[in-house]
């Protein structure tokens, strides 16, 4: 690892404690917003900064510029109208709020969908990670200014929006997976159409792999930049490629299997570096793993059978009295939906667990400190964060 | 960091000659064959049940009334508006369409300046996109609500058709609250229901399993649930919206559940039935049929003192001298009856107006009248030989079982009339002839076809496990006898029954002619009435329609105001009618007397 801030400047002056000595009077401090209109922010919030020429002194991270208040609004729908509801709380990949929502009422209502259903979720699960993270390889070069790499990945995410429509009816919000199994089978000819896509992306990953990885400029700027130390993970709740980059080998497929990962042949991918440029490559390989395990779905899955188990009345669905907790691994690690019902038509809390919630916030505030103001954001989107989730 | 480090990136040129992914034209990009675009209704199939409008979480669906489409019996007249707005195309409203009228199209794009444009009734407003073939519609083999109907348990045909035990055994808990799950509550039900009983409230309370509220809200519009949760018409059930992908719900046999729980001792606590205020006027009713019996209930719970007049030595009219007792036991029929005694209303029995006591007698007695006396004079074939002593009338034969005196049955019976009452006496003279030779030798015949046989399907079903023939589309043509002994029925071809305008015209094929062995016949093609003690007196006051009905208001007041009649005689076909022509007098006779 290159160690870049030898070149930097020295100032300010450290605490003790190695906390910077801030005084905004000396006049030698400039306060700076970024966002919550900035294209490096990722989505709607703010970072406060404070800075000293252009090293970043404080970060103070500001949300709340997209709250829906989601999980009160459904404690005053019925079960099934949340559905269309819980895709919107994390745009690029609606499909695991689907999963969260769906798996919970059926665990606490006592409801055990049909085997196909239980592939064809996985198979939207993963095509759902692989679209966001297609989208976000492009966040990540365009925030070092590498913005053709953007281009490719979207369209490759393009087409697999294509898939998505042929599939379940919607391109960004797929409003698939219902509680009780999913809203159909796979239409004919997708799995030799979803083989021309992932063709597709594998050769655009070969461009990009190559503009980006062997790349002075990108290489120069994400080397060593937001270095997170492992012990930090435990210790904030850090989850999904950024704990896996630390070394820290977090992965919700592997360490709690849930639907048809269990029959998929694959390991968990971890690094040691642990700064953004490792994020990336070890993110291009989980975009590898996911046109795989794709594959592997395709190759494994029935062609038909039932979908949906048999539901009660979906008007008057009411859920004995209970609570739980499923988790999925979405493209940012962990997430989870904390449900509680009481017995009643309407659940009684929804607590939804989004990984940028500690990433983009705790994180980000901890990382940002030291670092280059040009840096932040690519420092912010090496640790993919999506504020919707941070609010819902 | 090497000097490919440097180069690589000078790769990327090489896109410059690649082909451009881009769609040149994307406004004639066509969507996939399950997107879900914008929507479709095909307004025939669409029963305006709202079921979209309750499902939809935006509230983007609103039932309105289009033109060109009428309120009928089994389709409210309104269809959805969708407010494109709010839509958030999840197409839930697709999926639980009980009818599947409702659809998307692959169409999505829609310009227009005009804002108020994109809230637009589909299927009613020509779109281009209406009659496309490709978009969302709801897969198979996946419902949000069951389908099917929760099977009601009966009595084996062999344990039943040798007497007159109760033939459905009635839902157990379980059961009645999986049933009442499947009501989408879309109310189509009320409409249709003569006494628009708050139908999808008491299947609520059945869901909710709250038995005094599910008791409350039959009493607001039926105060003799026992009989109508058994031998109701239901018509509730025929335009149930549950109907289109499975079966209509159990309405009857829910109702029946909810009476069944309740004791009667807690009925005056449940319904609240202490607390009214006496008023010092007297209403008279002449029959204690539905009719008379919910007259007088309401009647009663208004204050009034009310005294009905029976002409039978028990309460219920045909319910009880018409129904067999295996549709109806007479201890659920007398529950109810019980229960309006209780209130205060006095029944006095073997009394017959216009014989013991005169109409007019009544009038300078009490305030108001209330006459519901019911069809009770059987109508005859008049066909040759009809006369003979040997045939009966159906009418006449079931009042004689209901009061326990023995009556004729032969060997060999023949029955006349394809309703639900020569469905009752074929069937009863079946248990009959099981009782006195051991098997059944029975035919009914009737004029109709079986596909528009007036009598219930189930009727025909369970006629036919309790070996009755069934010979449908006949029509008498004369009862051959020999010396004095009747011998069977000639009958021809009937070839349809009503005209085009819908009147009773029927036509026969001479050519075609059958003969039906019998020692007995028995008429059941419809009853007459017998409202002399009426007309004595009053004829030339009284109005009459063109059938010859009294004419009544909305309210049952005929044309003199102290006189108010209902039921069979003003031309309702069932209990249920009745009953709800009962609490209209009741409302009326209330407004006629404390105006």
């Amino acid at each position: 690892m290159t160690d870049t801030n030898k070149y930097r400047d020295k100032f300010p002056a450290k605490n003790p404690d190695g906390t910077n000595i801030i005084d905004l009077e000396s006049h030698k401090f400039v306060k700076v917003w970024q966002g919550p209109q900035h294209p490096g922010i990722t989505g709607n919030m703010a970072l406060e900064l404070i800075l000293q020429g252009d090293e970043v002194m404080s970060c103070k991270t500001h949300v709340g510029y997209l709250h829906r208040g989601f999980e009160k609004l459904m404690e005053r729908r019925k079960f099934i109208q949340c559905f269309p509801l819980v895709c919107r709380i994390a745009v690029p990949e609606p499909d695991f709020n689907e999963y969260c929502f769906a798996a919970s009422v059926e665990e606490l209502a006592g409801i055990e969908i049909p085997e196909t259903a239980k592939w064809m979720r996985t198979l939207i699960l993963e095509m759902s990670r692989l679209t966001s993270f297609l989208m976000w390889i492009g966040g990540q070069s365009g925030a070092f200014g590498l913005g053709i790499v953007g281009q490719w990945s979207n369209l490759v995410r393009d087409y697999m929006l294509d898939r998505f429509e042929e599939l379940t009816g919607g391109r960004i919000y797929r409003m698939f997976i219902l509680p009780g199994g999913v809203r159909g089978l796979l239409p004919d000819g997708f799995k030799g159409r979803m083989e021309e896509t992932l063709k597709f992306v594998e050769t655009a990953m070969n461009d990009i792999e190559r503009t980006m990885f062997s790349n002075s400029i990108f290489k120069r700027r994400a080397i060593g930049l937001g270095v997170i130390d492992p012990a930090w993970v435990d210790q904030y709740g850090i989850v999904g490629p950024n704990a896996r980059a630390a070394g820290v080998p977090k992965d919700v497929r592997k360490d709690y299997p849930y639907l048809k990962y269990p029959e998929l042949d694959f390991d968990v991918i971890t690094a040691t570096e642990s700064d953004a440029y490792t994020r990336t490559v070890l993110r291009a390989k989980e975009i590898r793993l996911s046109v795989d395990l794709i594959r592997q779905l395709l190759a494994k899955m029935p062609k038909d059978g039932e979908f949906m188990a048999k539901m009660p009345n979906m008007l008057h669905w009411k859920i004995p009295k209970g609570e739980t907790y499923v988790r999925a691994e979405c493209t940012r690690g962990e997430y989870g939906f904390y449900t509680v019902t009481d017995g009643s038509g309407y659940p009684r809390r929804v607590n939804v667990r989004g990984p940028s919630y500690t990433h983009a916030v705790a994180l980000m505030e901890k990382l940002a400190i030291d670092c280059n103001i040009a840096d932040t954001a690519g420092l912010m989107t090496s640790l993919h964060t999506y504020p919707p989730e941070i609010e819902r | 960091m090497s000097f490919k480090d440097v180069l690589s990136p000078f790769l990327a040129w090489k896109n410059l000659v690649k082909q451009p992914g881009t769609i040149k034209k994307p406004l004639e990009r066509e969507g996939a064959d399950r997107y879900r675009g914008f929507h479709q209704n095909d307004m025939k199939k669409c029963i305006g049940c709202g079921t979209c409008e309750e499902i939809c979480q935006n509230a983007a669906i609103d039932m309105v009334p289009v033109e060109g489409q009428e309120t009928t019996d089994g389709d409210s007249g309104l269809r959805p508006m969708i407010d494109y707005g709010r839509c958030c195309w999840c197409a839930l409203c697709v999926d639980i369409c009980p009818t599947g009228s409702l659809t998307m199209s692959n169409e999505f794009k829609w310009i227009d300046s005009d804002p108020d444009v994109f809230r637009f009734v589909p299927g009613a407003e020509n779109k281009p996109w209406d009659k496309d073939e490709k978009g969302y519609r709801k897969p198979d083999n996946y419902e949000l609500y069951p389908t099917g109907r929760i099977h009601m348990e009966e009595l084996k045909p062999e344990d039943r058709d040798k007497s007159f035990i109760e033939i459905v055994k009635g839902y157990s808990k379980e059961q009645a609250i999986k049933e009442a799950d499947r009501c989408v509550e879309c109310g189509l039900c009320i409409a249709t229901c003569p006494a628009h009983m708050g139908i999808p409230q008491y299947i609520a309370a059945v869901r909710n399993d709250d038995m005094e509220e599910g008791l409350r809200i039959l009493y607001e519009t039926n105060p003799l649930p026992e009989i109508c949760g058994r031998v109701c018409t239901h018509n509730c059930e025929t335009v149930c919206a549950m109907q289109y992908k499975g079966d209509p719900l159990s309405i009857r046999w829910l109702k029946r559940y909810i009476a069944d729980q309740v004791p009667i001792e807690k009925y005056k606590e449940i319904l609240g039935a202490d607390g009214f205020e006496q008023q010092d006027k007297k209403v008279a009713i002449i029959g204690a049929g539905p009719g008379g019996l919910s007259a007088a209930y309401y009647l009663a719970n208004l204050g009034y003192q009310v005294k009905v007049f029976e002409a039978m030595a028990q309460a219920g009219g045909m319910t009880r001298y018409g129904i067999p007792e295996y549709r109806l036991p007479y201890d659920q029929l007398d529950k109810d009856v019980e229960y309006i005694k209780q209130l205060g209303v006095d029944i006095q029995f073997n009394t017959r107006i216009g014989k013991d006591i005169t109409l007019d007698q009544l009038h300078k007695d009490y305030d108001a009248v209330f006459a519901a006396t019911g069809l009770h004079d059987g109508r005859s074939t008049r066909v040759a030989g009809a006369d003979h002593p040997m045939v009966f009338q159906a009418i006449d034969l079931l009042r004689d079982v209901t009061e326990g005196k023995e009556i004729t049955v032969a060997e060999k019976v023949v029955v006349i009339g394809g309703g639900n009452v020569a469905m009752d006496i074929a069937r009863t003279i079946a248990r009959l002839q099981n009782q006195k030779y051991g098997k059944v030798q029975l035919i009914l015949t009737s004029l109709e076809a079986e596909d528009i046989m007036p009598a219930d399907v189930e009727e025909i079903v369970e006629s036919r496990e309790e070996n009755v023939v069934i010979e449908p589309a006949w029509g008498p043509k004369d009862i051959k006898i020999e010396g004095d002994k009747l011998k069977g029925l000639n009958v021809i071809r009937c070839l349809s029954v009503f005209d085009k305008d819908g009147h009773f015209n029927p036509r026969f094929d001479n050519k075609e002619s059958n003969f039906f062995e019998a020692d007995q016949i028995i008429e059941a093609i419809g009853q007459g009435m017998d409202i002399k003690y009426m007309s004595e007196g009053l004829e030339d006051k009284l109005e009459m329609t063109e059938r010859n009905r009294v004419k009544v208001s909305t309210f049952s007041q005929s044309s003199l105001p102290w006189l108010f009649v209902g039921g069979d005689i003003t031309g309702g076909t069932d209990a249920i009618t009745a009953i709800a022509d009962g609490h209209r007098a009741a409302k009326g006779i209330d407004k006629f007397l404390n105006k």
